[in-house]
């Protein structure tokens, strides 16, 4: 350790962290629209993790006997095709849209973070290499290379994943590329640099922090639109398989029935817009109180 | 400056479109096994019937060799053949084409109809409850999964009110001699009143589905933009001259706007070929989109393949398209 490591000892940042939480509860709570945003949000999350609990029916028990019932007391939202309560399916469907948004998110985030951070701080062949695979991956529509990639891998929960990551990582890396690219230029990155702090250190513990927030706002308005990707795939029949309720498959299975039992697309469909609605607003919300740069006119 | 600034980008292009012919390449190598014994089912075929598939792919050939006769054949516009179908895909996709172009081209009148006069009525009274009606209801349309759109329009239009018909391009009793293969085009140029009204009617509801998303985000540019533009100098000038605030809004504020709107949709362009997918599935449209995920279904590689290719390329194009007019729209940028 040199003396001037010891004299400008490593910062924590927990501080600021703390403090962007603080302002962003209490940003969301200072407006009504921001706070029913977040509540809905919860009140989904909440359901997906106790849908055991709350869903008055498995989603996968069929009753030929009461097919395609219209709303009732004993069936709140009917029953589809095979009798399968269809508020008890929608309850179990929270779960993948939640999880394949946030894994997606999440996945994709740490991988273009990561990797654009790592292009801008060290140029030369990293860059190179991420800038060819960005122009690639971005000469195909999202939707269609999704479908492609779901064509050849075949339905299922990871491969839906994988297949919206592959292509979901490149506007994080490029995001952290252009953050990245401004703060290395600053004097606090430079003067880090002169002390002899680690490259690593300076990347994790200095530029990240300074990015973290514009990362965030822009991962919280990636997820509703990963979620209406997964339930598009999942409507066309390569996203997720039957045997798990998602809300995609069963709208896609009211569609055969649309003419006689309207609730069976509608519910689950009016479950995922307004999720993405809450989630929007909230990431809108987010990006006002957090990075004012992004602020809309 | 200009001139070599196009050409820079459109050399740029290149490269990008070879990249996604050679991923085209590989994604039939993806599939998990061989692909001839995917595509061909479980149905008993012959071993010597694999052979003789695997020989026509070219799938026993070394990589190298397979990866130069792909490029050889797409010289050629061979698109290969339709393992399903026995038809060149070239051929399918040249059918089905005109659908989707057409489609997509009514969807984007509808969107630009939608999107700039709410745009603009919002820009021209932010915060007043118009605005907010135009935020509000962009929004929704951004959140909202088209496909269920789509559903709740047929649930409104064709099973209410019986208005609107659900599927297809035109009515199967209405004969309609094929010229361009554009289905409105052709009733326009035979005289065909009653194909025309039957072509438009089933346009609406798939071209209003898939127009929805992109009017909401087009609004809120258009919006965004105006704004920005009010504020201009130009526009004090104006006003300040007498002119009238009609024509301030119209003819100095709105055209000055337009650029950014237009690059918006340039950059919706990817969105608006996917939602395509979609819409064609949900209204039954006989366009591309259903080609390929029919095909997906048939397990017809092999037209995936090429669709996917020709979807990009596209997108690749419209891209290209978008930057350079904006090159030539905005005269700032050689400033830059």
């Amino acid at each position: 350790m040199s003396v001037l490591q010891a004299l400008y000892p490593i910062q924590r940042h927990g501080i600021r962290a703390l403090y962007s939480v603080n302002r962003l509860s209490a940003g969301l709570g200072a407006e009504p629209v921001g706070l029913l945003a977040a509540l809905v949000v919860v009140v989904y999350v909440l359901a997906a993790v106790a849908a055991p609990l709350v869903a008055p029916y498995h989603p996968a028990a069929t009753d030929l006997a009461s097919r395609l019932a219209p709303p009732s007391r004993a069936h709140w939202f009917g029953t589809d095709a095979l009798g399968r309560d269809v508020l008890s399916r929608t309850i179990y469907g929270t779960r993948v849209s939640l999880l394949v948004g946030v894994l997606t998110v999440g996945i994709a985030t740490a991988v273009g973070t990561a990797l654009g951070m790592l292009g801008a701080y060290f140029r030369g062949a990293v860059d190179m290499v991420g800038a060819r695979l960005v122009e690639l991956l971005q000469a195909f529509p999202y939707l269609i290379f999704a479908i492609a990639m779901m064509a050849f891998l075949g339905p299922g929960f990871w491969n839906l994943i994988w297949a919206l990551a592959l292509k979901g990582w490149i506007e994080f890396y490029r995001l952290a590329r252009g953050e990245t690219l401004s703060q290395v230029a600053r004097e606090y990155v430079e003067a880090a640099r002169a002390i002899g702090y680690p490259s690593s250190w300076i990347l994790l513990s200095e530029v990240l922090p300074n990015i973290m927030n514009t990362v965030t706002v822009v991962a919280m308005l990636r997820l509703g639109y990963f979620m209406v990707l997964e339930a598009s795939l999942s409507f066309l029949g390569v996203g997720i398989p039957p045997s798990i309720p998602a809300w995609g498959s069963m709208i896609s299975d009211g569609r055969n029935v649309l003419f006689v039992a309207w609730w069976v697309s509608t519910i689950p469909g009016l479950a995922l817009l307004v999720l993405v609605l809450a989630i929007n607003l909230v990431g809108e919300r987010m990006r006002e109180l957090l990075d004012p740069r992004l602020r809309v006119a | 400056m200009r001139p070599l600034r196009i050409l820079q980008r459109v050399l740029l292009a290149i490269p990008v479109a070879l990249g996604v012919a050679v991923l085209a390449f590989f994604s039939l190598h993806l599939l998990p096994g061989d692909p001839v014994q995917i595509m061909l089912g479980d149905t008993n075929t012959s071993a010597a019937q694999i052979r003789a598939m695997q020989h026509e792919l070219h799938l026993d050939q070394p990589l190298t060799t397979q990866l130069a006769l792909f490029f050889g054949q797409l010289a050629h516009g061979n698109l290969g053949t339709s393992i399903v179908q026995q038809r060149p895909v070239s051929t399918m996709i040249a059918e089905a084409l005109p659908a989707t172009i057409e489609l997509t081209a009514a969807a984007l009148v509808i969107a630009v109809l939608i999107a700039i006069p709410l745009g603009l009525l919002s820009a021209v009274k932010p915060r007043s409850w118009i605005d907010r009606v135009v935020l509000s209801t962009s929004l929704l349309g951004a959140s909202m999964p088209a496909f269920w759109f789509g559903l709740l329009l047929i649930l409104v239009f064709a099973v209410d009110f019986r208005v609107l018909p659900t599927s297809g391009q035109i009515d199967a009793t209405i004969a309609l001699q094929p010229v361009t293969g554009f289905t409105i085009v052709d009733s326009i140029i035979t005289h065909n009143g009653a194909a025309l009204w039957s072509a438009l009617r089933h346009v609406l509801m798939p071209a209003l589905t898939l127009g929805a998303v992109f009017a909401a985000v087009l609004a809120r540019t258009v919006r965004s933009s105006m704004l920005d533009a009010m504020g201009k100098q130009y526009v004090t000038t104006a006003r300040a001259k007498g002119v009238s605030e009609t024509a301030v809004v119209v003819k100095h504020a709105l055209r000055n706007a337009l650029i950014p709107a237009v690059t918006v949709a340039g950059l919706q362009v990817g969105e608006l070929l996917g939602g395509n997918m979609i819409v064609e599935t949900v209204f039954s449209w006989p366009g591309l989109g259903r080609l390929v995920v029919n095909a997906i279904f048939a397990k017809d590689y092999v037209v995936v393949q090429a669709a996917v290719m020709l979807y990009a390329i596209t997108y690749v194009a419209a891209n290209l398209v978008v930057d350079v007019a904006y090159t030539v729209l905005d005269p700032q940028l050689e400033l830059r």
